[in-house]
């Protein structure tokens, strides 16, 4: 019985921190593709090049977690503002498969760019000594990053809720998502909404990226071997939506952790089925708009 | 406004210049007599991006999990090989059937959907069938691949040599054969509804065509002949390794297509072969290079060039050129 309850623990434990990961770089992407109807498969490397900025000034210049985290976010948010006025933009509107194959293109630069600046294999993660070791919970021990990771993870989502519930921006966001025209027509200025919208999609993804690099190793490979967790998360839990992919990303991560625990073996199948199951089921996602 | 039936029997009308890839590939088979084997995997690979040029170009199905359709026709024609019959022309059959099985059964949920997940089903399947594959060590080989193929000669009287000089014209009859089927196939009443479903399934459907059947028989075609280019893959190299199944595989088979032309059933001749030539002659020195320039390529196209070589000819040549 005891065995049983703190398997289930670890399960819930790991997957919850997984999750909080798979939220933080996927929300940013559902954002994105509700708002713009952009497919954008690159978002995975600007997780990874956030990845890459935060372990770097961790590793290289001993550059404090926190601020390393905060450079990662700015960076990325400025180079995807950059790239959403100059090129993105200009496929707005054009056929998915136009999208899809531009997003590749940049998957590739972006693979190819780390890998000759930082090599092939996945950078060390050297954690802060304060985020080291093991947290007590009475009952028994838990590793105290993937504390911390649930704990920042649930602060961001708070924020995040707050920021698109509460705010005018927030107000103008909602009011584009649901209908772009309408929200222009009363003045909404859509296109540096789009801009900074992605911006910070695209900063919340590198900064999962930092976040994550102990739970997703950064490599080059990173963008393409991830994206389908990322996809999954968007897809299941609907476009445009702030909760539906906190839905998914939590359902995605306790599954997953709980697949790879019961049953290793075939792990990979139950999550695909899974999911595969909940998109005939809701072919918008859980939440998506029909 | 002429006369549709007769606009549509001369866009169709065969030409001159369809003979030219043909020409040249007999051309490569004595002028790079040394070469033969990979001139065969750039035949087998003119024959996927055919296959993709159905679903995708024709058909507008955006997929990124066709090379499970390709992995699973490879497996199928090897495992044959391996355990049942050493004959090669029964194990396309194999290859076409497991191609088309795959391809039907996935197409009847990834059809039901559309855009992002549409994109995420294709992915989900060929991730599912890849991961099959790896778990199935036993009858696949697992991360060592699928090795102990042996292929008796084809009708019992040409015997697959070590110079590839077999590999390569049984590979090119086969591509000419499935060529032909498919360019008769989108000449066809059936193959313009494809296109109209295509451009706008609203009308379509507003019209009476059976969209839903239309797209699946393409799907379910598509994968067939992709199928068969798995098999002759495992047949000519005896040899199926995991990769075959890959996402980089599915992404890299739409890349040398939409570089070729897509929607235009030659751009998967010219896409593939400058694509294979290139690689083969750069990716040796620096594969990071060829990655970031595949990318850049990639993404100046879809700015720039939309239609590959062949959108790029066509403007220039002003709209005498056919395309579909």
């Amino acid at each position: 019985m005891d065995t049983i309850f703190s398997a289930l623990v670890s399960i819930l434990f790991h997957g919850l921190a997984f999750a909080m990961v798979l939220y933080i770089v996927s929300v940013g992407l559902s954002l994105t593709m509700g708002l713009m109807g952009f497919v954008n498969l690159a978002h995975g490397a600007f997780a990874m090049v956030g990845g890459y900025v935060a372990v770097t000034l961790m590793n290289s210049l001993a550059v404090p977690f926190g601020f390393a985290l905060l450079a990662a976010f700015l960076l990325t948010g400025l180079i995807s503002a950059i790239l959403e006025r100059t090129l993105y933009t200009r496929l707005y509107g054009a056929a998915e498969l136009e999208q899809v194959l531009f997003t590749i293109g940049l998957i590739f630069m972006a693979s190819a760019a780390m890998r000759k600046l930082f090599g092939p294999i996945a950078l060390p993660v050297h954690l802060p000594a304060m985020l080291e070791g093991q947290l007590s919970l009475g009952f028994r021990t838990v590793p105290m990053y993937r504390a911390f990771l649930i704990g920042f993870g649930f602060i961001l989502i708070l924020a995040l809720w707050l920021g698109i519930e509460r705010t005018r921006f927030g107000a103008r966001l909602r009011a584009a998502v649901d209908n772009r025209r309408m929200a222009e027509s009363i003045g909404i200025d859509t296109s540096l909404l789009f801009t900074l919208t992605f911006a910070l999609g695209s900063g919340l993804a590198a900064l999962g990226g930092g976040l994550g690099a102990d739970i997703l190793a950064i490599y080059p490979g990173y963008a393409t071997e991830y994206l389908v967790y990322f996809l999954m998360v968007v897809a299941v839990g609907g476009l445009g939506s702030i909760r539906g992919p906190f839905v998914a990303a939590l359902l995605l991560g306790i599954g997953d952790n709980a697949c790879k625990y019961l049953v290793p073996e075939f792990g990979a199948f139950f999550l695909y089925v899974a999911m595969i199951a909940v998109l005939m089921w809701r072919p918008n996602g859980l939440f998506g708009r029909v | 406004m002429a006369d549709p039936i007769a606009t549509a029997m001369r866009q169709h009308r065969p030409r001159v210049l369809e003979a030219l890839p043909w020409l040249a590939a007999i051309g490569g088979y004595h002028v790079f007599a040394d070469q033969l084997p990979f001139g065969s995997q750039i035949l087998i690979t003119i024959l996927f991006a055919l296959s993709l040029d159905l679903v995708l170009g024709f058909a507008g199905i955006v997929t990124l999990g066709h090379a499970a359709c390709y992995g699973a026709g490879a497996y199928a024609a090897g495992i044959y090989a391996v355990h049942i019959s050493h004959e090669p022309l029964s194990g396309l059959l194999v290859g076409a059937a497991a191609g088309a099985a795959f391809g039907a059964l996935s197409g009847l949920v990834v059809l039901r959907t559309k855009g992002l997940t549409q994109l995420m089903l294709t992915l989900a399947f060929a991730t599912l069938l890849a991961e099959a594959a790896n778990k199935a060590s036993f009858i696949t080989g697992g991360n060592d691949g699928l090795q102990g193929i042996e292929i008796d000669p084809i009708l019992g009287l040409f015997r697959f040599d070590m110079f590839g000089r077999t590999g390569y014209v049984y590979c090119l009859i086969v591509l000419f054969c499935l060529w032909l089927m498919l360019r008769v196939l989108l000449a066809s009443s059936w193959g313009q509804s494809l296109v109209g479903i295509r451009e706008n399934v609203g009308r379509m459907r507003a019209i009476g065509a059976p969209v839903n059947a239309r797209l699946l028989t393409a799907y379910t075609i598509g994968a067939a002949m992709a199928g068969v280019a798995g098999a002759l893959l495992a047949q000519t190299t005896q040899f199926v390794g995991q990769s075959v199944l890959g996402f980089e595989r599915s992404g890299e088979i739409v890349i040398m297509l939409v570089f070729g032309g897509i929607g235009r059933l030659y751009g998967a001749f010219i896409g593939v072969t400058l694509y294979m030539l290139a690689q083969d002659q750069l990716a040796k020195d620096d594969p990071i290079y060829w990655n970031f320039w595949i990318g850049l390529i990639l993404v100046l196209t879809v700015l720039f060039a939309r239609g590959g070589i062949l959108g790029l000819i066509a403007r220039l040549r002003g709209p005498k050129v056919w395309r579909s």
